[in-house]
């Protein structure tokens, strides 16, 4: 059959739409997962053993299980119980929850590992316990695992490819459409590769000025 | 609540893809640390080319989703003369992948070992071949057992993805009886259970592995 670029140009219009698709899910997904990720490593560290165990259950649910089932469970269970919601909602949810898992062990490693003279000494000086959390522990612990987090994200962005599956527009399933239509799988699978390659190298260069930021602030 | 009725009676088909998630995860095993042995020899050669060769290798299969690799390989292949069937095309697309991730593992665990190890055993009259094979590795290969297994867990789990290209394995299986039977937290449970098993299994070697070399 031989390799024919020629047909690409003619599609980069639907290319470039996937292209920020995948942006838009990756970012929002990437934002769930880090917030998602301290409030469950919060929880599972401080919360009551009635509540901090059925979310450790969840955790070691998410941690041992495929991405893809996960997607699948999330849009066809939200279907079963009468929530419909698009694709790229459930796409947004599963990458973020799956992520948030992730983010959260690192997380809860980083909150044991800061000092418990800083607990104390926010204690002392009249914090309550949520307060010292907040505004003293939690935020010295998510600064020392942003580089983890970092390459966390950067798994994100690749995994993102999965939400192609249950229907979302991204790069991987606007590549498929252009498929579809030209029967040229190998071009256009690698334009996609391409154009996930260039946006990997941006998030890495964006995520090494965040290191460098922090690390100047110590 | 749940249909533990119909999770009886359908159990023993996703036991039978089970089975084929095995044969995936072993098959990419053994290819991923093979691609992932000669990415490391690459990468820590002596000749810029073969360096350069590795690094490429890693950037180009870590920079990019395994998904987007498995469907240039199976879709795509044909186009360029490589005709495979799912199966086949799952293995090798997943095996290279991992190899990659691997290829940095061993990379990691060989340049952590301290150079005055190789100093002196090149001192002792060993060349620079021998002071590798039989002072090096023999402590670089104690390192990376931990690592590895944490490629070798993401790496069943990755082998839902061969779903997409129609492998019958656990998640295309899930996926076929949630379409058909409209069940999908039972069908959710039964094939994250077995995949849980999987990885509790190999989890357990690794672990054994990782103390037994300790010792010695």
């Amino acid at each position: 059959m031989g390799l024919d670029f020629s047909v690409v140009p003619a599609w980069m219009d639907t290319i470039l739409l996937g292209v920020l698709w995948t942006i838009a899910i990756t970012v929002t997904a990437a934002l769930l997962s880090f917030v998602g990720g301290i409030l469950l490593a919060v929880i599972a560290l401080y919360a009551p053993w009635i509540v901090r165990q059925p979310f450790r259950f969840f955790a070691w649910l998410f941690m041992g299980t495929p991405l893809l089932l996960q997607l699948f469970l999330i849009y066809f269970g939200l279907i079963q119980i009468g929530i419909d919601l698009p694709a790229f909602v459930a796409g947004f949810i599963g990458l973020g929850l799956h992520f948030a898992v992730y983010n959260s062990e690192l997380i809860q490693t980083a909150i044991i590992a800061v000092d418990t003279g800083q607990m104390e000494a926010a204690r002392t000086l009249g914090l309550s316990r949520t307060q010292a959390l907040r505004k003293v522990v939690v935020p010295q612990a998510v600064r020392d695992v942003i580089p983890p987090i970092g390459n966390n994200m950067i798994a994100l962005l690749k995994d993102s490819a999965l939400v192609s599956v249950i229907g979302v527009t991204e790069l991987t399933l606007s590549a498929q459409l252009a498929i579809g239509r030209t029967y040229r799988p190998f071009e256009f699978y690698l334009v996609a590769a391409v154009c996930y390659y260039v946006i990997n190298l941006g998030m890495e260069a964006v995520l090494r000025r965040i290191e460098r930021r922090i690390a100047l602030s110590r | 609540m749940l249909d533990f009725e119909l999770m009886w009676r359908i159990y023993p088909y996703f036991l039978q893809a089970a089975w084929v998630t095995v044969q995936l995860s072993i098959l990419t095993t053994i290819l991923g640390l093979a691609c992932g042995s000669l990415g490391a020899a690459a990468r820590l050669s002596r000749h810029w080319y073969l360096r350069m060769i590795g690094a490429t290798y890693v950037s180009l299969f870590r920079g990019t989703p395994a998904l987007i690799q498995l469907f240039l390989l199976y879709f795509g292949g044909p186009q360029v003369g490589i005709q495979l069937d799912a199966f086949e095309a799952g293995v090798i697309g997943l095996g290279v992948n991992i190899g990659a991730y691997m290829t940095e593992t061993m990379r990691g665990s060989i340049i952590a070992i301290d150079k005055g190890q190789t100093e002196a055993a090149r001192t002792l009259g060993l060349s620079r071949f021998q002071a590798f094979r039989k002072v090096v590795l023999p402590q670089a290969l104690r390192l990376m057992i931990r690592p590895l297994g944490v490629n070798i867990n993401a790496l069943i789990k990755g082998t839902a993805l061969v779903a997409a290209i129609s492998v019958v394995e656990l998640t295309y299986t899930a996926q076929r009886y949630i379409g058909s039977t409209y069940k999908p937290f039972e069908m959710f449970l039964l094939s994250g259970l077995l995949y849980m098993v999987i990885i509790y299994i190999v989890g357990k070697g690794i672990t054994y592995l990782d103390r037994k070399v300790r010792l010695t």
